[in-house]
C-alpha cells in the first residue's frame, strides 16, 4: 500500500527495513527528520540511535560499528559532509562499509539551507584525502530514496566500502507516496557473505583471524599494494553497479544530462519541447560515480549536442564531456545556492541551443531561400502574363514562356539535388544553386536566371 | 620445572617499536596482563590511536581497530555500542587524546560510554619529533618551544584526569605512573579496576598513566624517569579523581 512520506523519513525507515541497526548524526538542515525519525524507530527495532558531539565523531562512531560487523549509517548536509571527509577517507581506506546520506545544500561555508547539486565533485572525486572512490547514488524520487538506501547497504557491503545517497533539500523534505511494503524486512542481497574480517570480538579461527581494521601501510610498496587492490575494487564497481535512466534519447537531437531533482524539472521541458517538435532525450545518471559514461556516449549517434542542468555552477559537466570527449560541444544551464531552475528556463536554453546550431540555422537560411525563389516565380509569372495580353510581344513572350520553363525545370531539378546534396554536405549544395550566395539573404528577382545557370556548373 | 613467569598471551610476539628507556612497553604489557586475568582479552576490542602508539594493532593480541588522531574514543563507541558485552579500550597519548580529540574525549566520558581509555602522557608529541603538545609543562623545551613553553604566549597544561572528573558519565578516573615498581604495581591494580568496572556497565573509566620520553626530552632513560618524579608528578598529581565505587563521591 502506498503512503505519503516525506523523503527524509522515508529513507530512514528504508534503512531501517534493510537492516540498519546503528545511526550515529549530528543535527543540520535540512536532513534533520533522518536522526529524528530514528531516534523514534531505533529503540522499538532494538538497534542503536546515539547523537554524536560533532559531525567527525558521528562518522568516526560509524566507522567503529561499521569494522564492528554492524549496518550502520549517517546523515548530513553540506558543511557537515564536509566535516565528515576525514573519516570517510579512513572508511575507505580500512574497508568499512557504511551508508552516508548527504541532503545537499547550497554552498560554499555556510551557504544556505535550500536545496542544491553543489556538492557532485566532493562526493565524486572523493572528498577526503588519497586514492579513493565511493559508489554514490543519486534519487529523484522518494520511491527512488527508499530504493536507492536499501540498495545503498548491499553495495556497501558487497565491496567493503561506503556508499553515499546523494540527495538535495528537495529529496529531502518533499513528500510522495512511497510502497513501503516494497521495503519492508528487505534480506541483504544473496551474494553476501557473513563478515568474518569484522572486529566482533571473537576468537580467532583460521576463516576469521584476528581482525585489524587499519588504513595504515607505513611501507611505501606495501601502500601501493592496497592501493592497487581498492583500485580492482573501484574497477569491479564500475563494472557493475553503473545505473542511470534514458528517456527518449531514441531519436534525440539535443540530449539533457541532469540528475536528482533537476531531472524531474528537465523532464517537464522535455516534454514541452517535444510538443513543439524539438527532439529532445534525456540520460538521468543514478549513480554518479561510477558515471553511465557508456549511457552518455551510446546517444552520440544522433545528439548533435548536449545539455548539462545542474543546481550548481556546473560540476557534472565535466564528466559529460569526458564521455562526450570533445565529439560535440556540450552546453551548461545551472542555477546554484538554493535557486532551482524553471521548466521555462530550461525550454528557453534548450531552443537557443537548437537556434543555435548550424544545421538549423542552414535550415532556416534554405527555408528563406526556397521562400525567396517562389516569390521570383511568382512576379515572372506576372511578367508573363503582361507579355501574353500584348500581340506585339508574343514572340517574345513564347521565348520569354520557354525560357521561364527552362530556369523552372532547371531550378527545380537544381533544387532537388541540392535537397539530397543537403543530406551530406549543405555548404555545397548551397553553392551549387545558389553560386555559393549567402543563404541568409535572400535572392533578388533580377538574379532569377542564374541558379539555373550556375546549377550547370555545379552539376560537373 | 615450574614455570614461575610467562608473558602474557594477549600481547602478540612481534617486537616493540618504542625507544629505549620508552615506559609504552611497560604500559601495553600491563594492559594485556589485565585483559588476560580478567579473561576479557580473547573478546576485547582494542582501539588504536595516531601517535606513538600507532602500531598498537600490532602487539594487542585482540581484534583491533585503527582510528583517526583523536578520534579514538568515537570509535570505541561504535565499536561498544554494537558489542555492549565486549571489552572496548582506546590507547592513547597526550596529543591525540588532550588536543586534537579534546572534543572526543570529553563527550565520551560525558555519555558515560563504558569502555576503557589508557591515557598515556608524556608531555610531547613523540612520533613527530618532540613538538609542543597540550600536556607540555611551563617552560619544558620542545621543537615548537624552543624557548621552554610560554604560558602567557600558549597557555597552560591541559589537566586530563581533573577536567574530566568533573563530569557525572566517568566511573573510575585515576593518575598513575610507572617510574617504578611500585607505581608499576600500583598503575597495575589501576587499570584492572577500570576494566571491572567496564565490564559491569558502571561507565566511562580512564587511566592517565604518566610516561616517559628520553628521546624527545633530551635525558637519557634513567634521566627521564627521574624528571617524571622531580617534574611531571608535581604538575600531574597522581591519585584516583573519580570513583563511583568509593561512596560518598557522587
Amino acid at each position: 500500500m502506498k503512503k505519503l512520506m516525506k523523503g527524509n523519513e522515508a529513507i530512514a525507515e528504508a534503512a531501517i527495513q534493510a537492516g540498519c541497526r546503528f545511526f550515529f548524526g549530528y543535527p543540520i538542515t535540512p536532513q534533520n527528520q533522518i536522526p529524528e525519525y530514528m531516534s523514534k524507530r531505533m529503540p522499538e527495532v532494538g538497534g542503536c540511535f546515539l547523537q554524536s558531539e560533532s559531525e567527525v565523531a558521528a562518522i568516526n562512531m560509524v566507522y567503529g560499528a561499521g569494522g564492528a560487523g554492524a549496518r550502520v549509517m549517517t546523515s548530513s548536509s553540506s558543511p557537515g559532509i564536509s566535516l565528515k571527509q576525514e573519516g570517510i577517507s579512513y572508511i575507505v581506506g580500512a574497508e568499512v562499509p557504511c551508508v552516508i546520506v548527504n541532503m545537499v545544500r547550497g554552498g560554499p561555508g555556510l551557504g544556505s539551507i535550500q536545496p542544491a547539486q553543489s556538492d557532485y565533485y566532493q562526493s565524486t572525486r572523493g572528498g577526503g584525502h588519497g586514492d579513493y572512490r565511493m559508489c554514490v547514488l543519486a534519487p529523484s524520487s522518494v520511491q527512488e530514496a527508499v530504493d536507492l538506501t536499501q540498495e545503498a547497504f548491499d553495495i556497501a557491503d558487497r565491496y567493503r566500502n561506503p556508499v553515499m545517497v546523494l540527495g538535495d533539500g528537495l529529496i529531502g523534505q518533499m513528500m510522495e507516496p512511497v510502497d513501503m511494503d516494497l521495503c519492508k524486512d528487505r534480506k541483504p542481497a544473496e551474494d553476501l557473505t557473513e563478515k568474518t574480517w569484522a572486529a566482533t570480538g571473537h576468537v580467532p579461527t583460521e576463516e576469521a583471524p584476528r581482525a585489524i581494521i587499519n588504513s595504515l601501510y607505513i611501507q611505501p610498496d606495501v601502500l601501493e599494494k592496497h592501493c592497487q587492490k581498492l583500485q580492482a575494487k573501484y574497477d569491479a564497481i564500475e563494472a557493475a553497479e553503473c545505473r542511470w535512466q534514458e528517456e527518449e534519447t531514441e531519436d534525440a537531437e539535443i540530449v539533457i544530462v541532469a540528475y536528482g531533482t533537476t531531472s524531474r524539472i528537465c523532464r517537464s521541458a522535455m516534454r514541452k519541447l517535444r510538443q513543439e517538435g524539438i527532439r529532445v532525450g534525456m540520460i538521468r545518471p543514478i549513480t554518479l560515480w561510477p558515471f553511465p559514461e557508456a549511457a552518455i556516449r551510446s546517444t552520440l549517434k544522433t545528439a548533435r549536442q548536449y545539455l548539462c542542468v545542474e543546481m550548481s555552477m556546473g560540476q557534472m559537466i565535466d564528466d559529460v564531456r569526458l564521455a562526450v570527449n570533445g565529439e560535440r560541444p556540450v552546453d551548461f544551464y545551472g542555477r546554484t545556492g538554493g535557486m532551482v531552475p524553471t521548466v521555462t528556463e530550461i525550454v528557453d536554453k534548450v531552443k537557443a541551443m537548437y537556434d543555435n546550431d548550424d544545421l538549423h540555422k542552414a535550415e532556416k537560411a534554405f527555408n528563406d531561400t526556397v521562400g525567396a525563389v517562389g516569390n521570383a516565380f511568382n512576379k515572372l509569372g506576372q511578367k508573363i502574363e503582361k507579355a501574353v495580353n500584348n500581340p506585339e510581344l508574343e514572340q517574345k513572350a513564347e521565348n520569354f514562356r520557354k525560357q521561364a520553363s527552362d530556369v523552372a525545370n532547371r531550378a527545380a531539378s537544381g533544387l532537388a539535388k541540392g535537397m539530397d546534396a543537403m543530406a551530406s554536405t549543405l555548404g555545397k549544395a548551397f553553392s551549387s544553386i545558389f553560386g555559393g550566395a549567402q543563404p541568409e539573404e535572400p535572392k533578388s528577382t533580377e538574379t532569377v536566371d542564374t541558379p539555373a545557370e550556375n546549377n550547370e556548373g555545379g552539376e560537373q | 620445572m615450574a614455570t614461575v613467569f610467562k608473558k602474557t598471551s594477549m600481547l602478540t610476539d612481534k617486537p616493540f617499536h618504542y625507544c629505549p628507556g620508552c615506559t609504552h612497553g611497560i604500559i601495553h604489557r600491563l594492559t594485556a596482563e589485565v585483559l588476560e586475568e580478567l579473561g576479557i582479552g580473547e573478546t576485547a576490542i582494542g582501539v588504536a590511536p595516531v601517535g606513538c602508539a600507532v602500531f598498537a594493532y600490532d602487539y594487542f593480541n585482540c581484534d583491533m581497530m585503527e582510528a583517526a588522531h583523536g578520534r579514538a574514543p568515537a570509535v570505541a563507541t561504535g565499536i561498544k555500542r554494537v558489542h555492549p558485552d565486549k571489552a572496548v579500550f582506546t590507547y592513547q597519548g597526550d596529543g591525540d587524546l588532550a588536543s586534537i580529540g579534546a572534543a572526543e574525549i570529553v563527550h565520551a566520558a560525558t555519555r558515560g560510554e563504558k569502555i576503557t581509555v589508557i591515557f598515556v602522557n608524556n608531555a610531547i608529541y613523540g612520533m613527530t619529533g618532540g613538538q609542543m603538545a597540550p600536556t607540555t609543562l611551563p617552560g619544558q623545551v620542545t621543537t615548537t618551544s624552543p624557548y621552554g613553553r610560554d604560558t602567557n604566549h600558549c597557555g597552560f597544561p591541559v589537566h586530563v584526569s581533573e577536567m574530566l572528573a568533573t563530569l557525572n558519565g566517568p566511573a573510575y578516573i585515576e593518575r598513575v605512573s610507572v617510574h617504578d615498581v611500585a607505581h608499576v604495581k600500583k598503575a597495575k591494580a589501576a587499570i584492572k579496576k577500570a576494566f571491572q568496572l567496564q565490564m559491569e556497565g558502571k561507565g566511562f573509566t580512564l587511566i592517565e598513566v604518566i610516561s616517559s620520553c628520553p628521546t624527545n626530552w633530551g635525558k637519557t632513560p634513567k634521566e627521564a624517569l627521574e624528571w617524571v618524579k622531580s617534574d611531571m608528578i608535581p604538575n600531574y598529581p597522581l591519585g584516583v579523581y573519580k570513583d563511583i565505587t568509593a561512596g560518598g563521591d557522587q
